[in-house]
């Protein structure tokens, strides 16, 4: 390997510093990032599609304007392979989309390039953002840096592992149960899943509507800042989407002091491994030592949060992915009528765990069905929601592990839907009540594993979420720790 | 009651059978077998929300309780039909048509 002046696990914000001070340019970043991917990605398979052609285009673009202006000024980023970047391909890891070149950007596309990023690549997913591990990818699983035979999480398994690999400094993933901050948790880095209609979600493959959100992966808290504050806003084109103005990148004071922190107890005992709880409880004792006030908070209805969930989310994607028909856009099989064109076309195209999924929703929207799976989850989504009303009466912050298990190894789990789905116990509460939640690395197992630390807060309040997490790392190794690569 | 009766329930071939035909998929009888069984215990385990008491509950349409929001009707330039029918997998761009079998 070329021996580069440029750290290969630079932040965003360090990178961007270069730049202002004509240290290194955008194309000779653009190119080290491009050499990087293309000398380490082989083994970890973080990306579907790399575009170089574009992005040293748009590189040598911005080193002809006067000065960097553009947050993101020069910075490549990944973008998780369901976000549409208008002439590139969108898997969405599903063989169904394998052929198709997306006609149209998404907005966090439109926002990113405005503010001067440089999209280098697509990063791998679950099939429709379907997983917890990347191994639903229709083109093969993303492989743990820190350990080739583990999982990196899912579904954003490839944009965490990009970013944790020290390949790209910035990547989005999309989050609707868990799918930013599982795989930040598992990689080491830092993964942020904004409040429902922080980001506008047009140009991202619906999986389920009413959880989905685009976020940052990144090194550090302050990159993720510096990210949210360039994707969100409101949308025309995405009705959901709200205008509440907020600084993120001013809300890094380091002091911390007097804030409140809840920690569900009573939840944690659905089982947390005591290597991650040891990281946890150490984590607090960093926080308190910060000034922050730890008590304890009950999320009494959060112990249904998985069948919740995975009710509600299902039902959505059985509608959602009614779109695959083989008419508009991606595989067509064809056939003598039009449903059994509808059926050869859906059956060949989509993955067992997509039709799996499909199938649960399908059967929970039903009739006969609809009142006691739908409808009913939908209620005690509402008392989940509630419990996190009444906990931020009386806490600024939730504090929990962002999964129960450090990476576990690739099979592991595939054989049954149900354990994997349990992975997802302390990350789908967040996105059920709408509430912004990061994860940010908080140690390493004795296995050399990184574990995260969970900060949910209530609505709209990033900020409070991100000032904490920034304090917390400047005080503590881990998210400066990176896997032998 | 129709919870307690869904609790003692079985998901049978039968039912997997229908679903399928309600999501238009066609399975096999591999795939019939093992997602009777797969679904079955996701639905037995997701059946425990049936003992939770949400009596006056109302069901969440949005995650924040927020409801729609009003734009002008202003007519906005759309996709190119062109280019959209070309990037569709069968279709008649020439004549500005998506293609299906015959329907009548």
């Amino acid at each position: 390997m070329t021996p580069s002046p440029i750290d290969r696990f630079a932040t965003v914000t360090s990178l961007r510093a270069a730049l202002d001070r004509r240290e290194t340019t955008a194309e000779a970043l653009c190119r080290t990032v491009l050499d990087r991917i293309a000398a380490g990605d082989g083994p970890l398979h973080a990306f579907q599609h790399v575009s170089p052609e574009r992005a040293l285009s748009r590189a040598r673009a911005l080193d002809r304007a006067p000065r960097p202006a553009g947050l993101l000024h020069g910075i490549p980023i990944a973008l998780k392979d369901n976000i549409a970047v208008r002439g590139l391909p969108a898997t969405a890891g599903s063989r169904i989309l394998e052929h198709y070149i997306s006609p149209f950007d998404a907005t966090v596309v439109e926002k990113l390039e405005r503010a001067g990023a440089v999209i280098v690549g697509k990063t791998v997913c679950d099939e429709f953002a379907m997983g917890s591990s990347t191994e639903n990818c229709a083109y093969g699983p993303s492989r743990n840096p820190w350990d080739l035979d583990r999982i990196p999480g899912g579904s954003s398994g490839g944009s965490a592992v990009a970013v944790a690999a020290g390949m790209t400094p910035l990547a989005l993933g999309s989050d609707t149960g868990g799918s930013i901050r599982q795989p930040a948790a598992l990689c080491g880095i830092v993964g942020l899943k904004p409040t429902y209609g922080r980001v506008s979600r047009y140009g991202l493959i619906a999986f389920a509507s009413s959880l989905d959100q685009i976020g940052p992966m990144t090194r550090s808290v302050a990159d993720a800042a510096r990210c949210l504050e360039v994707i969100s806003g409101p949308d025309p084109r995405d009705s959901t989407a709200g205008a509440r103005p907020a600084s993120f990148i001013a809300a890094l004071s380091g002091d911390i002091r007097g804030l409140r922190i809840g920690v569900p107890y009573a939840l944690l005992e659905s089982g947390v491994a005591d290597d991650v709880q040891a990281a946890f409880t150490q984590s607090l004792e960093v926080l308190q030592k910060l000034g922050a006030v730890v008590s304890r908070v009950e999320l009494p209805h959060s112990t249904s949060g998985i069948p919740v969930y995975y009710l509600v989310a299902t039902a959505e994607a059985s509608s959602n992915l009614a779109r695959f028909d083989g008419v508009r856009y991606g595989l067509h099989v064809g056939g003598e009528t039009i449903d059994a064109m509808y059926r050869r076309t859906r059956s060949a195209g989509f993955g067992a765990e997509v039709k799996r999924r499909i199938m649960l929703g399908t059967y929970a929207l039903s009739a006969g069905y609809y009142d006691a799976y739908y409808r009913k989850a939908q209620q005690v989504r509402t008392l989940i929601r509630g419990d996190f009303e009444r906990a931020f009466e009386a806490v600024d912050a939730v504090a929990l592990p962002t999964t129960p298990t450090a990476a576990f190894k690739l099979g592991e789990r595939t054989g049954d839907p149900l354990q994997m789905y349990k992975a997802d116990v302390f990350t789908v509460g967040a996105p059920l009540a709408g509430l912004p939640a990061l994860s940010v690395p908080c140690g390493l197992t004795p296995n050399h594993l990184p574990v995260g630390l969970q900060l949910v807060g209530p609505a709209w309040e990033e900020a409070t979420l991100l000032r904490l997490a920034d304090a917390y790392e400047r005080v503590t190794p881990w998210a400066g720790l990176h896997p032998r690569v | 009651m129709l919870a307690s009766r869904l609790m003692a329930s079985k998901l049978t071939r039968d039912e997997v059978r229908r679903v399928a035909t309600l999501a238009r998929l066609e399975l096999t009888d591999a795939e019939i077998e093992l997602f009777t069984a797969q679904l079955g215990a996701i639905l037995d385990y997701a059946s425990e929300i049936q003992r939770i008491d949400t009596s006056g509950v109302p069901a969440t349409s949005h995650a924040l309780g927020e409801t729609g929001v009003w734009r002008n009707d202003q007519p906005v330039p759309s996709l190119d039909r062109r280019e959209i029918l070309d990037g569709a997998p069968y279709a008649d761009p020439s004549a500005g048509l998506f293609k299906v079998p015959k329907v009548l």
